[in-house]
């Protein structure tokens, strides 16, 4: 892809940053946002701005970033252009870790994410073995059936464990199924930051065993890949990227199956590039749904995850479709 | 220099050993082709050498690796495979494809330089597939994409080629040019092996030829060595015979009619 497009991406990543400070139940121009941002500018604003919008827009970015670079490397690693967290049963599995340690109490925000990656981890296990059991080499189509139930599964946990807790937690739990940046504060972002950052990181490093497990196990073996410590690693990192989302803004669903087909759409090939190209449309594509989410029905809020759904859904139809 | 001794691999959960005591060697210099019925363990050795199937015992070794122990990336850089099947689950430029021969020269930090890029060039020029370079790997025909599988494994640099089938989906022209080129690159000092089931056309490139039978060599030594109907009947388990090729004088196996 050449540098134009990449200017793009971030031109575009910019502009839905604007948006998300400058858009909802009050709106407010974008020279205002832009000074508030600054500090200047009546204090109504500024406080909209700096402390309820600003968290906001971080945390969709590092969701739909994450989200995008773990559906990206899941497709390529599973050879699989319908792989992506939220499919596959590892939000899920993140979702009922994270619910795990609120309902113990544990609400830490650098203990949240490291709870949401045991559950995403186990689920990452569990679908695999699931899908290995049932057609031996792991096909495409067993693996998302697998990924469904397992996720069904991880829906039916936490329901369970909402049924003996408190209200609070009730309503808490709640908004991780239905996924909402909302909740969003600096606290804890910080850490999904750092979390985020170092995994992203580690992502890319391996692009290029994505890359030679793309062709194939046989093919990637031939390349000196270790395919089975590789695909782990891979495995790992996806889910570590996932769970920071979960426990950051819940289940969102779909923007991992969408990102990456969209970043491949503008010609980006190479795992390094897809893996970028997808964290940039990820962000811009989630700061977008979060928008949409607290306007189209001002003052009430639209679930983040129902937005992202319904871009998904059809998408997923049309993938299902040419995949078949 | 590919050297098999006693070579013992059974699949997890198979009832009987996919290599049952294979011994062999391929020497550098030359093209050796390993020959035999389906399931008689072709393919486990290609699968043994990178690393896929564990090996129960005995040896296998590639230059100074022992393929059981060896740094899989180390080893890929003296051995290079073009596997039976290959399908890139989402398309790349053959230029990228052909790159991803090296990469088992770099580790994660390290980007492609100048010397890869050539490296590809010089690679897709010697398999016919440097006029596909800008292309995507989706739009290539069969043979166009065998020929850049070649080029990748070129591209990988090991003086050890090992190739699975390398002529299907080739047509005559093609697959004469490939085989007439992996003869060029023995007589360069490459080792070659090939594993395949074209007997005639292995028979007149190979100057060592290695018969499986149920995991086992059944017999090994040159095309006219092996090339008899003694010998292949009873593996092959079906009516033949040997003639010789009236135009270039290479041995010939006809399967004859039952009845």
């Amino acid at each position: 892809m050449n540098a134009s497009r990449w200017t793009l991406l971030v031109v575009a990543l910019a502009l839905a940053g604007v948006a998300g400070l400058s858009l909802g139940p009050v709106a407010i121009s974008v020279a205002d946002a832009l000074r508030a941002m600054a500090g200047v500018g009546d204090g109504q604003t500024v406080a909209i701005v700096r402390d309820l919008r600003l968290s906001r827009v971080v945390l969709a970015m590092i969701t739909g970033a994450g989200l995008g670079m773990s559906g990206a490397a899941l497709q390529g690693t599973l050879r699989n252009a319908l792989a992506e967290p939220y499919l596959l049963g590892v939000s899920g599995g993140a979702a009922v870790g994270a619910v795990c340690a609120v309902v113990a109490g544990v609400t830490a925000p650098v203990a949240l994410p490291v709870a949401a990656f045991a559950g995403a981890a186990a689920a990452v296990v569990l679908v695999l073995l699931i899908a290995r059991a049932a057609s031996g080499r792991a096909d495409p189509r067993i693996l998302l059936m697998a990924g469904v139930v397992v996720g069904a599964f991880a829906n039916a946990a936490i329901m369970v464990m909402l049924a003996s807790a408190g209200e609070g937690t009730v309503r808490n739990a709640l908004w991780w199924m239905m996924g909402s940046v909302a909740g969003a504060d600096f606290g804890s972002i910080r850490w999904l930051a750092a979390y985020a950052a170092v995994a992203a990181m580690a992502l890319v490093a391996v692009a290029r065993d994505i890359d030679a497990l793309a062709l194939g196990e046989d093919a990637a073996a031939g390349l000196g890949v270790r395919v089975e410590r590789a695909t782990r690693r891979i495995f790992l990192l996806s889910a570590l990227l996932a769970a920071i989302t979960v426990a950051g803004a819940g289940l969102v669903g779909f923007v991992g199956l969408v990102v990456p087909a969209l970043a491949r759409a503008l010609g980006v090939r190479r795992a390094r590039q897809v893996l970028l190209a997808s964290a940039l449309i990820g962000a811009t594509l989630v700061i977008g749904a979060d928008v949409v989410a607290r306007t189209v029905r001002a003052p009430a809020e639209l679930p983040l995850g129902a937005v992202t759904a319904l871009i998904g859904v059809p998408f997923f139809l049309m993938r299902l479709r040419r995949t078949a | 220099m590919i050297a098999a001794s006693d070579v013992v691999v059974r699949y997890p959960g198979a009832r009987a050993n996919a290599l049952d005591g294979a011994s062999f060697e391929a020497r550098p210099g030359r093209v050796t082709a390993v020959v035999g019925p389906n399931g008689s363990g072709k393919s486990t050795i290609v699968r043994t050498l990178i690393g896929q199937v564990p090996i129960a015992s005995g040896a296998m070794r590639v230059g100074a690796f022992d393929v059981a122990t060896a740094d899989r990336r180390l080893l890929a850089r003296s051995l290079s495979v073009v596997t039976q099947r290959e399908e890139p689950a989402f398309s790349l430029s053959v230029r990228d494809y052909v790159l991803l021969g090296r990469h088992p020269h770099h580790g994660a930090w390290s980007a492609l330089g100048p010397g890869d890029a050539d490296a590809a060039e010089a690679a897709a020029a010697r398999a016919g597939a440097l006029a596909l370079m800008d292309r995507r790997t989706d739009e290539l025909s069969g043979g166009e994409w065998q020929r850049v599988r070649l080029a990748r494994a070129l591209a990988q640099g090991g003086e050890v080629l090992v190739l699975d089938e390398p002529g299907t989906f080739l047509d005559v022209a093609h697959e004469m040019a490939a085989f007439e080129l992996l003869d060029t690159l023995a007589r360069e000092g490459r080792t070659i092996l090939l594993v395949s089931h074209q007997l005639n056309l292995v028979a007149r490139f190979a100057a060592h030829m290695v018969l499986l039978h149920r995991g086992r060599v059944a017999a090994a030594g040159s095309p006219d060595d092996v090339m008899r109907g003694d010998v292949l009947e009873p593996v092959y388990e079906w009516p033949l015979v040997v003639a010789r090729d009236p135009a270039v004088g290479a041995p010939l196996l006809v399967p004859l009619k039952r009845r």
